[in-house]
């Protein structure tokens, strides 16, 4: 049962404050993705189809391996700040909540990690 | 999770028909009904409205329904001009002020609703004692430090116009129920009608209190819930925009970082 008043029930604990940032990063990277992305599929579509050799040499080219991490990073950080807002939207109980926003940040951090991995040796491996 | 589906007790079941006893000119008015001490489902009741022996707008209808029809059937409305901001429910799947929607403009039934997603105290009247203690929650009044002058406060005529568009809401909250984020998150997130009454006190050049009202505001949940989706500033009867009140919030948080 619950006696509080309405007012107490929406003062909450109180505005968390970091809203703002959370808002202001998603637009950045967004605004940072669309060159980005021109860039990928622009530069992709002469690898379609290619083979291993021909894929490493397009990968190591001049500042393609700065591109491909700055793609990657940006993607998987703005991936997990919009799937967080879903989250937020729909999961209702703290429990399920609080698990999949961990799930979440652990997956994009883990599949950029992989990503930028793969460039690097793809760069400089053998 | 969010429910997509409605549980057992709050399934619409088909309710009486009223015939009209003569008219050619005859309407029908398909109207949710609830009762809270019955312990039956809801239920939609269908009246037939003789157009002739009618008011133009639908709570000209709904009037008539209750006075000569059936005195059960219980809505909110006062002015019957669309300021009081009683009069809101969902009618023909939008909502709207009653009083000043006409019937000439529904095509076929008309569907009467009270407005989305707030528990139904009966009928047609929800419960929004929530949305009344946001609107508490966010101080809608002015608040200066400064001697207060022994005249009016004065503004310019261009500090003034910045509230256009912000003071003509009546909170009626159409907006505030028909934004999704607010059906999923309405405890938490202020919703349009509260955060556009925000704006009205942030953008107000007499209000010295603008840091405090932001500080409030900087929360995933009470503001940036909002995605942009539009719904408040179409459906607002009053012709007035939420959306935009609520990014020019976000802009200022953002311009103070
Ligand atoms: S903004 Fe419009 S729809 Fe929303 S409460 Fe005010 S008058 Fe009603
Ligand atoms: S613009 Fe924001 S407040 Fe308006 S309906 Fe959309 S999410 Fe809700
Ligand atoms: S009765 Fe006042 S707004 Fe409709």
């Amino acid at each position: 049962m619950e006696l509080r008043s309405y007012l107490s029930r929406v003062r909450g604990l109180g505005a968390s404050h970091e809203g703002t940032h959370h808002f202001w990063v998603q637009r950045v990277s967004g605004i940072a993705l669309v060159p980005l992305v021109i860039w990928f599929v622009l530069s992709a579509t002469s690898i379609v189809g290619a083979d291993l050799a021909t894929f490493k040499a397009w990968v190591g080219t001049h500042y393609n391996p700065v591109l491909l991490i700055l793609l990657i990073v940006t993607m998987s950080h703005h991936a997990y700040l919009g799937l967080q807002v879903v989250i937020e939207d729909y999961v209702h109980g703290e429990a399920a909540k609080l698990t999949s926003l961990i799930l979440i940040k652990f997956a994009a951090v883990l599949l950029g990690a992989c990503a930028v991995f793969a460039v690097i040796r793809l760069t400089f491996g053998s | 999770m969010v429910e997509f589906t409605l549980p057992a007790n709050s399934k619409v079941t088909e309710g009486k028909t009223f015939k009209a006893s003569d008219g050619s000119n005859i309407k029908n008015f398909r109207i949710y009904r609830w009762d809270p001490d019955s312990g039956q489902n809801p239920r939609i009741d269908t009246y037939e409205v003789d157009l002739d022996k009618c008011g133009p707008m639908v709570l000209d209808a709904l009037i008539k329904i209750k006075n000569e029809i059936d005195p059960t059937l219980t809505f909110r409305r006062s002015c019957r001009e669309g300021v009081c901001g009683s009069c809101a429910f969902n009618i023909d799947g939008t909502n709207t002020l009653a009083c000043t929607k006409s019937i000439d403009e529904i095509k076929g039934d008309v569907k009467v609703y009270p407005l989305p997603h707030m528990p139904v105290i009966k009928d047609l009247v929800p419960d929004l004692n929530v949305p009344y203690a946001q609107y508490r929650s966010i101080e809608p009044w002015l608040q200066a430090d400064t001697q207060p002058p022994t005249t009016e406060r004065l503004q310019s005529p261009e500090e003034r116009e910045k509230l256009d568009g912000l003071w003509e809401c009546i909170l009626c909250f159409c907006c505030q129920t028909s934004c999704p984020s607010y059906w999923w998150n309405g405890d938490r997130y202020l919703g349009p009608a509260i955060l556009l009454q925000a704006y009205r006190w942030i953008a107000d050049s007499r209000d010295e209190a603008t840091g405090k009202r932001l500080d409030n505001l900087d929360d995933p949940f009470r503001l940036f819930r909002c995605h942009t989706i539009m719904n408040c500033t179409n459906t607002c009867p009053k012709g007035l925009n939420p959306g935009k009140a609520i990014a020019e919030i976000k802009k200022a948080l953002v311009q103070r970082r």
